[in-house]
């Protein structure tokens, strides 16, 4: 082991650097060992699983090994970060084959022995290493109508009561990791449905902003109901939940937006006696 | 070299954090077509960790508040130190900037009649911290965010293209601010490039290694602050001081750069979260701070001119958190510059924790139901970074970098930096707002604020230009070489190849240790030498691999902007023989009513060689306030900040 | 998932030529499989279970008790219950077992329920069979087409739910009775049913069209503070769902068994008073 491996001993000049700044070995602190890894590396012509071993000391997560690969045995590997406090939605990857926030992945929950693997997010097109190309996400977002504003009312004079801003508070909470984009199978198992569904994350501000108290989307002739059907791929869902079980924020994507969603769009739908009458017309055409 | 490819913008906003965005969204507005350059991913900005609040005076639960006791507030957090003119628009336009971001979609939490809730911060004299919860900064560029793609939105139903007149190129980083070349012929065009107007950015692709120009009369630089040179900090990896580096290298001045924030509460551990802040509040709600011998050592450590604002006794302490008005506040709540200090001593006592911290315990006087209640995600954030209950046991926390109140030298107005036409700073990049200490909350508000002035100066000198102005050739020709230069070298005659990874430790250890929260004369010259000779290894730094996103290369090419940053630092540090707000001197422990009245400027010296000091400073005289806001502030205290002939003008 | 079951070729999903070139199906270490086969495994016993009661047209009543698959029970073959829910709406004509009539009802809205849907999605149909694990369907278009189109009628199935649950409700009142029909008594019989008859209620009212309906819908609960209330009710049951879906579909095939125990003689009831 390197000696450059050494985190952070205490606050610069506390007592304990002695403690941990010292030893460079294993046997220094009873906490540290070395870690079985196999990351990938590769970039859109391939690539592979590669083997590492590396230290790892008490209370790391897994971002803080993967800088110590790149600061010690591979200094280009790629990887994105921002925050490293589960903020920012950044070091989005997969952690033996689940997708998670790197960052908020502790090194305590996998036991010494187990070997830890980390892919890039499998459902976007690769980059390098750890590195996707997340740009479907910004393409989805575009294809949102934005929040209308009321007509006539000035800025300052809006009035929102707090329990008809909670539930659009809690889809707000939304990092943006894409971690539920990349987990959901509509369009992780199928690349062709990419350009009918906005994925949960968008479905999720759909919903937001149907919730928002003052849109003014419907007076200006935009249905969100209906669009998230239409347009967004709404029926694409089949609420098996991954989504919600990735959020790191803990946001209830499908009970909270999307199933209410679905509900929104049934209102407008599939009333049976709208639809009947919708058929009927339709075949009159 | 092959062709470069060079777009043209009217206005390049760089950064894409609240500042960047906000001017972004405002040049737009204003007809500009603007581009935004950012080097993390659009909507990843380093904004998104603010947690407390936007200070705006809007007075929705305190209808006493007003522009003038915001103003006033954040004078007296600078200590008098502010640009007076800054902090003046800046109290009288936040309210605006609030309400405005209602109409693009921001939700706040709201008050009973359905206004926007607000609360109480320290040294705010009223509830006026517009929030979230406690992830207002997430609302904040989540709120901008959307808005640029609502403007896009518009463009595309225009035009058929959601770029026509407002990009975000992100996952990009700016290395040069590229000038038109010299109008007077005479001495030619130096390499750093003084005189001439902006006439655009050189960039590379982080993906791909690509270069790129991007050509405007008008750039806003948005790009945050400077705390990864520091060893433990808030910040993340972006704020590498980019924007500072840049408009010094344009020949822009820094102003006040020795004013750098330690927030006093910061984890201490685990190694991995080491920096991370934990939020004033738990302070507020009643956390106490104690050593490892289980002393309230905060006690030992009130300053004399807060005596008589602060309890003796514990028992008088814990009594405030019920009965304020008859009771003194514990002196846990004394000013983070008081209480970064009084860790930083109990550590080097030897009465630290056992990862190099303090104790700060809510539980001894909070139930757990409490505890989870109003502090949700510091409770979240230490069960699941750090496996520490909260309601059960203290959490270990020590003194971060923050924030650094210095930035380049700017206009109150207009955000146009000074001696650079076309060249403009917002936000953490901008210096004067925030004196010698900022407010929470006030730097939320000073984006929104000076992001929007920026943007429509910007936009404005961009349309006021005759002729746009064009990049000089020969300075392209040297951000390329420059930016290839980590590829080429294998160390040389002076020495072995270095490790950037290795430069950046280095360098962050010594700021941390020698130019930290207490400084010293001989410190800092020790820090200012080794700075010195990293800067020599700096040049030797290799890295390996290719030009696609290649971690190891971007550092290499960040650590030029970390090195001049640092010496700002460590050269202004070393000037300013007094102690006030973010800048404490060991060696020159008060506040010197003289000092007030100077700005320290930093420019580069011209020199050319790598061990060759690179900063100058110069004194300049600071603006004398304006008589109505000096007025708003009783005798008494002014007599504290402001020299005897300031006082009689 | 109306389409083929077939193993995708190789060029699509997260083996698609973009992606980062991994060749197992998912990586997952953990034992990833054991809820869809458990959820699948109860799903198929309580097929084969209500299927032989449901057809079988014997056993379903033992004095007070009715079971829950047939009531109400509708056709003139019904068993004879004193008060019990039996009106001869579909009169002689009828020949097979009563219970089909009304269970459509129940099974409708259960085959609907969002639960359920996930449930069966993963377990029967693996799309898919657990997170981040590819599913073995080349194509996929979900809930947008006819069949799967048809999950939004689950609204319709609620308000159909309501009423029966509503007359299983009234079984549990008559369940208060003894053999011979006199009020006031008690067995182990009556204690199933009223467990039973909560859990039903509860697992109705948690349903996301019921949540959708009583308040969900609105857009200022500010305005509608009563409706806002029972919604917020309803999300916390509903925040059980799962939970409820589960213990009331034993519940209720409990009650059946227990009843088909007394009716065939097995055992006796436990009378309590």
């Amino acid at each position: 082991m390197s000696t450059g491996t050494d985190t952070d001993p205490g606050a610069g000049t506390g007592t304990s650097s002695a403690a941990t700044g010292g030893g460079t070995g294993t046997s220094a602190s009873a906490s540290a060992y070395e870690a079985k890894f196999r990351v990938w590396r590769g970039d859109a012509d391939g690539g592979e699983l590669k083997d590492f071993a590396v230290e790892v000391n008490d209370g790391e997560v897994v971002l803080d090994i993967i800088h110590r690969l790149q600061a010690t045995q591979a200094a280009d590997l790629a990887v994105r970060w921002n925050c490293k406090a589960g903020k920012c939605g950044s070091c989005s990857a997969e952690i033996n084959g689940r997708p998670r926030l790197m960052c908020m992945t502790r090194m305590s929950v996998f036991s010494r022995e187990e070997t830890i693997t980390v892919t890039p997010l499998r459902a976007f097109p690769v980059i390098r290493d750890l590195v996707t190309d997340v740009s479907f996400n910004y393409t989805k977002a575009r294809e949102v109508p934005s929040f209308v504003p009321p007509p006539g009312v000035a800025a300052g004079e809006y009035r929102m009561q707090q329990v008809d801003v909670d539930r659009s508070q809690e889809f707000r909470k939304c990092i943006e990791c894409f971690l539920c984009q990349d987990t959901c199978h509509v369009v992780r198992d199928h690349e062709e449905n990419k350009a009918a569904f906005a994925g949960p994350r968008f479905l999720m501000r759909v919903a937001e902003l149907d919730m928002h108290p003052l849109d003014a989307a419907a007076e200006s002739g935009l249905d969100r109901k209906k669009t998230a059907q239409d347009e967004h791929g709404l029926g694409y869902c089949n609420i098996t939940k991954c989504c919600t079980e990735v959020c790191p924020e803990h946001i209830k994507i499908t009970d909270n937006a999307l199933i209410p969603l679905k509900e929104r769009a049934v209102d407008r739908k599939y009333d049976p006696l709208v639809w009947l009458g919708n058929k009927i017309r339709r075949r009159g055409e | 070299m092959t062709q470069l490819e060079r777009r043209q913008w009217d206005v390049v906003v760089v950064g894409a954090g609240g500042a960047g965005l906000r001017a972004a969204i405002e040049a737009r507005e204003r007809g500009a077509r603007t581009a935004v350059i950012c080097k993390s991913l659009f909507g990843k900005a380093h904004t998104v960790m603010a947690e407390g609040g936007i200070a705006a005076s809007m007075g929705n639960v305190n209808a006493g508040d007003n522009w003038q006791v915001h103003f006033r507030d954040t004078l007296r957090g600078g200590k008098f130190l502010n640009q007076w003119r800054m902090a003046e628009l800046h109290a009288r336009e936040a309210p605006d900037r609030v309400w405005e971001l209602e109409t693009w979609g921001a939700l706040f939490d709201r008050t009973a009649d359905g206004r926007i809730s607000q609360r109480n911060f320290g040294g705010h004299e009223y509830p006026r911290l517009a929030h979230v919860g406690d992830r207002t900064g997430l609302e904040l560029i989540r709120t901008l965010q959307q808005k640029i793609v609502s403007l896009q939105q518009e463009d595309y139903e225009e035009y058929g293209d959601y770029e026509a007149r407002l990009k975000v190129y992100q996952e990009c980083t700016v290395t040069r601010i590229l000038k038109s070349p010299e109008e007077t012929g005479e001495g030619g065009t130096g390499q750093d490039g003084t005189g001439g107007r902006v006439a655009g950015v050189f960039c590379y692709e982080r993906e791909s290694g690509r270069f790129f120009v991007l050509e405007a009369p008008s750039v806003v630089l948005a790009t945050g602050g400077i705390g990864k040179s520091f060893k433990v900090t808030s910040n993340s990896w972006e704020y590498t001081g980019d924007g500072h580096a840049l408009a010094l290298l344009a020949g822009a001045p820094l102003l006040n750069m020795e004013f750098v924030q330690f927030h006093p509460t910061g984890m201490v551990w685990p190694p991995s979260v080491k920096g991370i802040l934990v939020t004033e509040s738990v302070r507020g709600d009643g956390g106490v701070l104690r050593n490892s011998e289980g002393k309230r050592f905060m006690f030992d450590y009130i300053p004399d001119v807060f005596k008589e604002k602060y309890a003796e006794s514990e028992d008088e302490g814990d009594r405030w958190y019920k009965d304020p008005d008859h009771n003194r506040r514990p002196p846990e709540l004394l000013p983070r510059d008081e209480v970064a200090r009084a860790i930083n001593s109990e550590v080097k006592a030897g009465r630290g924790s056992e990862h190099g911290g303090v104790y700060l315990d809510v539980s001894t006087r909070m139930s757990p139901e409490v505890v989870r209640r109003r502090l949700p995600s510091m409770y979240h954030q230490f069960k699941e970074l750090a496996d520490v209950d909260i309601t059960a046991e203290a959490m270990e926390v020590g003194p971060t970098c923050h924030y650094v109140m210095g930035g380049i030298a700017v206009d109150s107005d207009t955000a146009a930096a000074l001696g650079v036409p076309g060249l403009y700073a917002a936000g953490e990049v901008a210096g004067g707002m925030h004196g010698s200490n900022r407010l929470g909350g006030n730097s939320l508000s000073d984006l929104l604020v000076f992001g929007r002035r920026a943007g429509l100066y910007a936009a404005e000198h961009a349309r006021g230009a005759e002729a746009r102005p064009v990049p000089e050739e020969a300075q392209i020709e040297a951000a390329a070489a420059e930016a290839l230069r980590p590829f080429g070298a294998e160390g040389s005659a002076d020495g072995p190849a270095e490790n950037p990874y290795t430069l950046h430790q280095e360098l962050q250890q010594t700021m941390n240790d020698l130019v930290g929260i207490i400084r010293r004369e001989h410190e800092m010259a020790q820090a200012l030498e080794k700075l010195a000779e990293l800067r020599v290894r700096a040049s030797r730094a290799v890295v390996e691999g290719h030009r696609q996103f290649n971690p190891g290369w971007h550092l290499a090419l960040d650590l030029r902007n970390m090195l001049l940053v640092s010496e700002c630092v460590a050269r202004a540090a070393l000037e300013r023989t007094e102690s006030r707000g973010g800048h404490t001197r060991e060696d020159w422990p008060g506040m010197d009513r003289d000092w007030r009245r100077v700005n320290l400027h930093c420019t580069l010296t011209g020199a050319t060689g790598p061990a060759d000091g690179r900063i100058a400073l110069t004194r300049r005289e600071t603006e004398p306030v304006r008589p109505d806001l000096l007025a708003l502030f009783d005798k008494e205290e002014l007599v504290k900040y402001l020299a005897e002939e300031e006082l009689h003008e | 998932m109306a389409t083929g079951t077939q193993p995708p070729p190789a060029s699509t999903g997260v083996r698609g030529p973009s992606r980062a070139a991994i060749a197992p199906r998912h990586l997952r270490t953990d034992r990833w499989w054991l809820a869809p086969a458990a959820t699948a495994a109860g799903l198929l016993a309580f097929i084969v279970y209500s299927t032989w009661r449901a057809f079988a047209n014997d056993d379903y009543y033992a004095a007070p008790y009715v079971s829950p698959f047939y009531s109400p029970c509708l056709a003139e073959n019904c068993a004879p219950m004193r008060s019990g829910p039996n009106w001869e709406i579909f009169g002689s004509w009828w020949g097979l077992s009563p219970a089909l009539l009304i269970l459509i009802f129940p099974l409708g809205f259960r085959l609907t329920c969002y639960y359920y849907r996930k449930a069966y999605y993963r377990g029967f149909w693996a799309s898919p069979p657990a997170c981040a694990v590819a599913e073995p369907h080349a194509k996929y278009s979900g809930e947008t087409r006819f069949p799967l189109i048809l999950q939004n009628i689950h609204r319709y199935f609620f308000y159909a739910a309501v009423p029966v649950a509503g007359i299983l409700t009234y079984d549990t009142v008559l369940a208060f009775r003894d053999e011979h029909y006199a009020w006031g008594h008690m067995g182990l019989g009556s204690l199933i049913f009223l467990v039973n008859i909560v859990l039903i209620w509860a697992y109705t009212l948690s349903c996301h069209s019921c949540r959708h309906i009583i308040g969900g819908r609105l857009r200022h609960f500010s305005k509608h503070p009563v409706r806002y209330r029972l919604w917020d009710w309803a999300g916390r049951l509903n925040g059980r769902h799962m939970q409820l879906a589960w213990a009331s579909l034993i519940s209720v095939a409990v009650s059946d068994f227990y009843v088909y125990l007394l009716a065939s003689g097995a055992f006796d009831d436990p009378r309590f008073f």
